[in-house]
């Protein structure tokens, strides 16, 4: 069972800027006033400091100096907030942990014993956790060519076209709107799914209007996960269509219109001319948005938790480690994503490059 | 060089506002501290808060799961705390408490008080080693105000570390008292009756639209399923008795032992067929989509006529509705296995447990774990306590009254709701999936494996 459960809809508090408010929050307030100020203080001291100390040695040494000062600082927290937590998870996902209680007092004495690849094994090999493991790799082929696809095409229908920047806008809106909002609009408004009765989600009132039994998107394995997709599609084909149509309009009319003459159709146009031409962005939209869907955890977390077999990993990590205090198979989860995502980075940073040489 | 800085650091400074803006606390209803430091006299209505102390603006933080209309409730009965004491008690309410808490604690940011209404949870949050043990005055409060079973339920190992706080009866059965009366249908006395009852009603049919004598929902957000784990919790108790319900929750008893398959099977017996299920809102596939707050509405336009849940399922019913004994909608206990078994009924409630022994942290602890706070808040409506203070006089209705009564009896053989004792990979995990799975057409054998993977000391 779950808590109390909340009987009635939440209940607004109207609360202002009165006493009650800064007797609360003054000292939150003041702590975030303390804080940005010391944050700026640090920055000037070691800006300061680095002009300081660079004066008293001679040029050759002096870039060392600068560097040492500028780059340590960055270093080191990056050591403390990323290295140092990324090489823990690393080691827990190889061990196995079991907690004893102390028979009095009831407070565990954890035993870590090494498991070698036992995690990776179970992820790779229990029905579930496979599962979850090949939904993440439809998400990673899915979203990114459907996004791409369908903002490639737009941005070329609509090129040069009448009002084509509010068209543009009308795609790029979704682009602003939160997963947890979009996924909230598409689960109650379109995917809404009564079994009798009269329909309230705007898909199954179509089907019905076309005489069809209403579906549960959401529950129908394992087409539900495709509808799950097409809402994080929604939302990144705006991000695509804006960024290839730049990279059309950078496509020299002279060789349109050359080829033009020579008898190419637009077709032809478009496949000899514009795309290898527009080939390197192309590459960055689909990586940056497989990255992006690597992290989706918002869709799922939102409208199914996993259930129904539409679990993801980034999903699954937070649920094994946080809520199923399973913690070595969510530091392997963990692991297992990051391996999948540092190739597309690695080729993603590569054609960014690229791309900004030949711009 | 000084213009060159001033971009950065207006960039860098926007940034750590929105830093700032980012590690604001969770919402807080906050109390308004009284103004009455400096009086000797003890205010008027205030005599009960006497053994508190003057607390003098002391901050307390009260954190737990329950929101909206509860909350409110709460932080009435805390204002008069703060007005009589001085202290500054918040009450803290957060949807997503269960998951919240732990990262709190390990965060270093735990809250002075936390309610945590799992067993499990306590034991897990316990484990850590951030709880401190109860008191000697909330030990004696409950020594005195609980019978013995709660406070086994707050204790873990040997040591006494949380006191209950309010408490809800599962297993009431909700139906319509004047349908019953229409077509002549009796509240039955055993669960052969109650299936007998099911298939009559099958046969009779209703006049509502896609009628099912059960209507059935476990939608619950990141908590689907759990209406379901209450539904096996009350078979088990009632069909295998108390003995195999606690090794269950124990874990002695494994989910694919011969007499849990058999509970999961009596459910199924409903919930998976067509001609019993579900009511007004199509058959088991929409057991799944249908909230749990939705799942007894049906009841109202004559679609089912029997909803499974707890009593607080009374808050759903739509103001307005005639829920009494003789009117539209009231509950029954679901009846015991054969005539003359003891009756037995599942529940739950929540416990108080602390993080730090301040002064001010173990006089609010006290305070929630007497009989004050018991009857003030249950005079507010809505809920119950089993604490033994609570005069029964100060429960709002008739269907409360009886839990409560149930509640303190003697011969009642009551049972904490199993999967909030159970660990929470389990009670608030792979139980719940293990449900929507079933009621999903999953084979019960590889259900029940599938939970029992999920238990700890298995992996």
């Amino acid at each position: 069972m779950m808590s109390m459960p909340e009987l009635v809809p939440k209940s607004v508090r109207m609360s202002g800027l009165n006493a009650d408010f800064w007797a609360t929050n003054g000292e939150n307030l003041l702590f975030a006033l303390i804080a940005i100020a010391a944050f700026l203080a640090v920055i000037a001291a070691l800006l300061w400091g680095t002009e300081i100390l660079s004066r008293l040695f001679s040029d050759r040494r002096r870039g060392a100096i600068q560097l040492a000062m500028l780059v340590g600082p960055v270093l080191i927290l990056l050591a403390i907030g990323l290295i140092w937590p990324a090489a823990q998870t690393v080691y827990l996902s190889f061990t196995h942990m079991v907690r004893i209680p102390d028979p009095a007092t009831g407070i565990n004495m954890e035993q870590t014993t090494f498991a070698g690849l036992e995690n990776y094994a179970f992820a790779f090999s229990d029905p579930t956790e496979l599962r979850t493991v090949i939904n993440t790799v439809v998400w990673m082929f899915l979203t990114p060519v459907l996004s791409t696809l369908i903002g490639l095409a737009y941005a070329v229908f609509i090129d040069r076209a009448k009002g084509e920047r509010t068209l543009k806008s009308l795609v790029f809106l979704p682009v602003a709107v939160s997963l947890v909002g979009a996924s909230i609009v598409w689960g109650f408004i379109m995917y809404d799914f009564n079994q009798t009765g009269s329909q309230t989600g705007i898909m199954n009132a179509l089907i019905a209007l076309l005489g069809g039994n209403p579906v549960s998107f959401l529950t129908v394995d394992p087409w539900n996960t495709l509808f799950l997709i097409l809402i994080l599609v929604w939302t990144q084909t705006g991000f695509a269509m804006v960024v290839l149509s730049a990279a059309i309009k950078g496509v020299p009319v002279e060789l349109n219109e050359a080829s033009a003459l020579d008898g190419a159709n637009a077709w032809q146009r478009f496949w000899q001319i514009t795309v290898p031409t527009i080939r390197g962005t192309l590459v960055v939209v689909l990586t940056t948005i497989t990255i992006a869907t690597l992290k989706v955890f918002d869709v799922v977390r939102t409208l199914t938790q996993g259930r129904n077999n539409t679990n993801v990993v980034a999903y699954d990590m937070y649920d094994q480690f946080f809520v199923r205090d399973n913690r070595p198979l969510g530091a392997a989860l963990a692991v297992i994503m990051f391996l999948f995502v540092v190739p597309i980075v690695v080729y993603n940073v590569q054609s960014l490059r690229k791309v900004r040489e030949t711009h | 060089m000084k213009r060159r800085i001033t971009l950065p650091f207006a960039a860098i400074a926007v940034s750590g506002l929105l830093l700032a803006g980012c590690s604001s606390n969770d919402s807080t209803t906050t109390n308004s501290a009284a103004a009455s430091g400096g009086m000797d006299a003890v205010p008027a209505g205030c005599e009960a808060y006497a053994p508190y102390g003057q607390l003098d603006g002391a901050a307390v933080e009260v954190y737990s799961s329950i929101t909206g209309v509860e909350a409110d409730a709460m932080t009435t009965v805390f204002d008069k705390f703060n007005e009589c004491t001085g202290a500054k008690v918040t009450f803290n309410g957060n949807k997503e408490f269960e998951a919240q808490l732990p990262v709190r604690v390990e965060g270093g940011t735990a809250p002075d008080l936390a309610v945590i209404p799992q067993p499990g949870l306590l034991q897990k949050m316990v484990g850590t080693g951030a709880v401190v043990a109860a008191p000697a005055s909330v030990e004696a409060n409950v020594d005195k105000w609980w019978g013995a079973d709660w406070k086994t339920y707050g204790t873990v190992g040997t040591t006494f570390y949380a006191a209950p706080m309010l408490a809800n009866v599962k297993g009431f059965i909700w139906y319509s008292p004047k349908e019953f009366a229409a077509q002549g249908y009796e509240v039955p006395a055993t669960l052969d009756e109650l299936w007998a009852l099911t298939a009559t009603m099958a046969t009779n049919g209703g006049t509502g639209p896609n009628y099912k004598p059960w209507c059935i929902g476990f939608g619950s957000d990141a908590a689907t399923g759990w209406p379901g784990t209450d539904w096996i919790e009350d078979l088990v108790l009632r069909v295998n008795g108390p003995e195999v319900y606690d090794s269950w929750v124990a874990g002695d008893t494994k989910f694919n032992s011969a007499d849990i398959k058999k509970a999961f099977q009596a459910f199924g017996d409903v919930a998976l067929n067509p001609d019993y299920v579900n009511g007004g809102l199509g058959d088991s596939a929409s057991i799944i989509s249908t909230t749990f707050q939705e799942g007894g509405l049906p009841i109202l336009d004559s679609s089912c006529s029997l909803h499974h849940q707890a009593s607080f399922y009374q808050a759903q019913w739509p103001e307005g509705t005639d829920v009494s004994p003789n009117g539209a909608v009231w509950a029954f206990m679901m009846p015991p296995n054969k005539a003359g078994d003891p009756p037995a009924v599942t529940g739950g409630g929540e416990f108080v447990a602390a993080f730090n022994d301040k002064t001010e942290t173990a006089a609010v602890q006290t305070f929630m774990s007497s009989d004050t706070f018991a009857n003030a808040r249950v005079m507010l409506g809505g809920v119950i306590s089993a604490n033994k203070g609570l005069d029964v006089a100060n429960v709002d209705n008739d269907l409360m009254k009886s839990a409560v009564e149930t509640l303190q009896g003697d011969t009642t053989i009551f049972r904490f709701d199993g999967s909030d004792a159970m660990p929470a990979a389990v009670g608030a995990g792979s139980f719940w999936t293990g449900m929507n799975d079933y009621v999903s057409g999953k084979s019960l054998d590889t259900v029940l494996t599938d939970i029992d993977n999920a238990w700890p000391s298995a992996g």
